[in-house]
């Protein structure tokens, strides 16, 4: 059996799945403050005369890491930054506890400049007199050589609870998110350990043995106690969870697709290439800090089922606030949810109090009832519907870097539209019409949060970068620098790639038998002095996607 | 921030496209630069915007060009890329989408002329004279300076705008005499309707940061002052960097991101540029940073040393004696035309042309009318060694009725078996035709 739970803002739902049937599922109320609260009281309910010994994993979809930093509730951080020529330190700062220091990898990943341990000495001490109990270190270039991180680390360790290094976020290149995220991962790291001792004494006290993973903003998962070195990983998973959730409850597979979950305030769209996902190219941002974490790219627009609909001089105007439940709800002002009851496209709520919310904008529009009611509708969708294409058009319009890519490019052009949420079902047909796809509702859409939570596969990525005539291959997330020899071709090194990404998707808690590996990027340059190749620059990128876990009938378990 | 620009950025590295595998012009030439900018994080500055090039049509080719026997022959969808990059950063500037771009694109184009037979040091098809004429045409006739800060002179955009009196184009480049192409003397000054209208700087080698400073300062911000164009143009070489592999200045970084910031371009486009490791990337970064305002003072490549990239006392003395002599000639320009013409009614160019590239030997007669109206309607007689001889008749941008008339008259005339020509062409600016017989 598997448990997936999915602490949302205002609920935490968990099912329990026997053979990827829910057998169970129940909702209590958020717990804001305590989180864990929560958590371990949906988990006492749901196993409640279960054997625990047959659950096979326990996922968590949680908002901890997310609320922290939504909150302000994080640590304060000391920052060492060795950021080397280029942008000035002015625009690299993230708080004033950042310290600059010497020390320059170059893009290649050669030492430039080295580290001087007195600067080390001066900051740490500094810092750590300032009360300073976490530290981010960061340096140009990290992941390319981890070295100075390494070192500066080592000589600041003894004097903090915690050091966070750079080059352990991401393997990819952008130094100002990389002192971001790592400034972000210290910041909620105290608080995030907590959690999951918490979460692990609970499993320990209950006999709970089954692996217990954390979902992460790209819709995968990560092993409980492997997460607790990176906080970070965990934040933004909401969104995640849902879109896992509508992968899980509909065969999303073959075409190109739309996957939106349309609430009371907000709908939130992303898109699905050939039913995998679609990633932020960077990473996410999070209360203003662009990151290196990986993300679903999802778009939220303040335009949901509750948005307060007013007219301002003539003009009808939709959202982007909610400012209580639609009038047929006793809410305080017309709503899209009360246009589709008087257009007939739902049945729920007081009809009368929808009819009479709806008149009042009908009144100032100079139309009828149900002329108003249509407009209502037939702006929402609009509105909806041109946030979906302008989506669209980003990622069509994505820069590219070879020609093959840009004369032969595929274009994303979804043919399918998988909606959940209150709306869902009132907006699907029109919205359908506008974007020219079909239209799939998916059962059970309740529980599709816990549920993707639940069938979501550990993902894990490895960037290399090998130079043949110098003989070095480095690994940024392992943070490796290897020797390989001179004779060694891209076949090879993406044979060393493929190990590691298998090594390392089994260290963040993947089965064997969902490490489903694809190369997501791979060149090979001739390094050339005077006008003769000396070797290659290899570079390989490679990644188990986001996904879900073997054994599940992409949506056909559901029918 | 104080004086921010929003700044459009053409990335087109072409990964997968090479002249050879170990030829400067190769697929990693951009790689490091890459690197650089995304370690950097540029593109997460709010006024940074990343655009995906465009695609250049033949048509656009053909607005300037004569490609013999044909602009499908003589380039490759690489050309109609970095072109098409180069309109994509007009097009964005010109809608004010944003303040200025710079298009980082590749393959270069500045040695191109005219009249292509096939590709000369490095380049096909001239992507700014590409991107002018297309923005012309679109958006109404424009007054443009273009000012080429390759280390090579760009023979190419020079033979182009030759004749044409809104065009400004002023090379700085390393002395011909010690480099490729070997032109690009001051005394290579416009044609006869377009007196001044081309100016040529060369410097001498081992110049640093202080000279290119000076000739931009006392020379190139008071010429585009005057001309007044609508739009000033950046022909960014990066080949002047002191680690070039195949040329011998000493421009830095931080020299190149100074430039950008005197000149203020709306629109830079790269052009040359070979150290693809120690320069590029820095330069590069240097550049976006000043166009958009930032600040670059700390950008600077890994072995900079000031001191020892200094240019001597007597190529400071050299190089404001050369500036003062070129701004001399500036100043009489209008004086020379009668001495020129000699009362003739057209002025002819006997030249030939090697095309070192693709290994092509042209010898061309280029006739313009002489004009105090428009820049002249010009006819090219051509022959080149790959045996195509082609004859061309040109009526350029705002031509006057005389010249539309004669122009239109002996195109009318001509005689394939008589020229013992190949194929015939016209090339018709303000009414954007372009015919070929």
């Amino acid at each position: 059996m598997i448990l997936g739970i999915d602490v949302g803002g205002t609920h935490t739902d968990a099912v329990l799945l026997d053979h990827f049937q829910v057998k169970k599922k129940t909702k209590v109320l958020t717990n804001q403050l305590h989180l864990v609260v929560s958590l371990i009281g949906v988990m006492d309910e749901i196993l409640r005369g279960e054997d625990l010994a047959a659950i096979e994993r326990v996922v968590f979809s949680t908002t901890i890491s997310t609320n922290a930093i939504v909150q302000g509730k994080t640590d304060r951080v000391g920052m060492i930054v060795a950021s080397g020529p280029g942008l000035a330190p002015e625009a690299l700062s993230v708080n004033e506890d950042t310290r600059f220091v010497s020390g320059y990898m170059s893009n290649r990943g050669i030492e430039v400049a080295p580290v001087k341990k007195g600067e080390i000495a001066t900051a740490v001490s500094e810092l750590k007199g300032a009360g300073i109990g976490h530290l981010g270190v960061v340096g140009k270039f990290s992941t390319r050589n981890p070295a100075h991180e390494n070192e500066i680390g080592e000589l600041a360790r003894s004097d903090f609870r915690h050091v966070s290094l750079g080059h352990r976020m991401s393997g990819n290149l952008n130094f100002r998110r990389r002192i971001a995220t790592t400034y972000l991962n210290a910041s909620i790291f105290d608080l995030y350990s907590r959690f999951v001792s918490e979460i692990l004494d609970f499993a320990a006290r209950t006999g709970l043995a089954a692996p217990i993973y954390i979902l992460k903003a790209d819709g995968g998962t990560i092993e409980i106690r492997q997460s607790a070195d990176q906080p970070v990983q965990t934040i933004l998973s909401g969104p995640a969870a849902s879109i896992m959730g509508i992968l899980s409850l509909a065969d999303c597979s073959g075409s190109d697709a739309i996957a939106m979950d349309m609430g009371g305030t907000t709908t939130d769209i992303a898109l699905l290439a050939d039913g995998v996902p679609l990633l932020e190219p960077l990473g996410v941002t999070i209360e203003g800090h662009r990151t290196l974490i990986r993300g679903l790219k999802t778009k939220s627009i303040g335009l949901g089922g509750d948005s307060r609909v007013r007219v301002d001089k003539g003009e009808m105007l939709i959202g982007p606030r909610r400012e209580g439940p639609a009038a047929a709800f006793g809410g305080p002002f017309p709503t899209p949810t009360d246009a589709m009851i008087v257009l007939g496209l739902t049945e729920i709520g007081d009809r009368a109090k929808a009819e009479e919310a709806v008149s009042e904008i009908a009144g100032k529009m100079n139309t009828t009832v149900p002329e108003a009611a249509r407009l209502i509708f037939e702006k929402t969708c609009q509105g909806v519907a041109s946030a979906v294409k302008a989506m669209i058009d980003e990622i069509n319009n994505k820069p590219v870097y070879t020609i093959h890519e840009l004369l032969e490019g595929k274009k994303l052009a979804p043919a399918r539209l998988f909606i959940v949420g209150g709306p869902a079902a009132a907006v699907a047909p029109r919205l359908g019409e506008i974007l020219g796809c079909r239209v799939v509702i998916p059962q059970d859409a309740e529980v599709a949060n816990a549920f993707g939570a639940a069938l979501a596969r550990t993902t894990a990525e490895v960037t290399l970068l090998a130079e043949t005539e110098r003989g070095s291959l480095t690994i940024a997330e392992e943070g490796l620098q290897m020797k390989i020899p001179v004779h060694f071709t891209r076949k090879e090194i993406l044979k060393i790639g493929m190990e590691k990404l298998r090594e390392r998707a089994r260290k963040l808690g993947a089965r064997d038998a969902d490490i489903e590996m694809e190369i997501v990027e791979d060149q090979e340059f001739n390094m050339v002095r005077g006008f003769y190749a000396t070797g290659k620059n290899i570079r390989l990128k490679a990644q188990v996607k986001p996904g879900l876990i073997a054994g599940f009938g992409k949506g056909g378990a559901r029918s | 921030m104080k004086g921010l620009k929003k700044t459009g950025l053409i990335f087109f590295p072409a990964f997968d496209w090479a002249i050879s595998p170990t030829h400067p012009e190769r697929e990693e030439r951009l790689l490091y630069t890459q690197d650089q900018v995304f370690e950097e994080g540029l593109l997460d500055f709010e006024n940074i915007v990343e655009y995906k090039p465009g695609l250049a049509t033949i048509e656009d080719i053909n607005r300037i060009h004569i490609c013999v026997p044909d602009a499908k022959s003589v380039i490759t969808e690489s050309h109609l890329i970095s072109a098409g990059g180069a309109i994509t950063a007009a097009e964005k500037v010109l809608s004010g989408e944003v303040d200025n771009a710079f298009a980082l694109v590749r393959p270069p184009g500045h040695h191109a002329m005219r009249v292509v037979h096939g590709a000369r040091g490095f380049c096909n098809i001239n992507i700014e004279a590409v991107m002018i004429e297309h923005f012309r045409h679109k958006y109404g006739h424009k007054r443009v300076a273009i000012i080429d800060t390759d280390c090579h002179h760009g023979d190419g955009t020079q033979d182009i705008y030759w004749h044409d009196p809104d065009t400004l184009y002023i090379s700085i480049h390393q002395d011909g005499r010690t480099l490729y192409p070997g032109s690009g003397f001051p005394d290579e000054f416009g044609g006869p309707n377009a007196l001044g209208t081309t100016i040529n700087v060369p410097l001498p080698p081992e110049t640093s940061d202080e000279g290119f400073l000076h000739v931009l300062e006392e020379l190139i911000l008071p010429i585009i002052a005057e001309f007044k164009p609508d739009l000033v143009i950046n022909s960014a070489g990066q080949d002047n960097h002191y680690t070039d592999p195949i040329t011998n200045m000493r421009f830095s970084a931080q020299g190149y991101a100074r430039l950008n910031e005197l000149l203020n371009p709306h629109i830079a486009v790269l052009e040359g540029g070979y150290s693809i490791e120690g320069a590029l990337p820095y330069v590069n970064v240097g550049i976006i940073l000043a166009m958009a305002g930032l600040d670059y003072s700390h950008v600077r490549e890994p072995d900079y040393n000031p001191e020892s990239i200094r240019q001597s006392g007597e190529i400071t003395k050299y190089i404001r004696e050369t500036t003062k002599d070129v701004l001399d000639l500036w100043k009489k320009r209008d004086s020379f035309k009668a001495g020129i013409v000699k009362g003739a009614k057209y002025a002819r160019r006997n030249r030939n042309i090697y095309y070192d590239t693709d290994g092509i030997r042209e010898q061309q007669e280029e006739t313009v009318r002489i004009c105090d109206d428009c820049g002249g309607f010009i006819t090219i007689d051509s022959m080149a060694s790959t045996g195509n001889r082609i004859f061309a008749v040109i009526i350029p941008s705002r031509s006057c009725d005389l010249c539309r008339l004669e122009g239109e008259r002996t195109f009318g005339s001509l005689n394939k078996a008589k020229l013992g020509a190949h194929y015939l062409f016209l090339q018709d600016r303000d009414r954007d035709i372009y015919l070929a017989k």
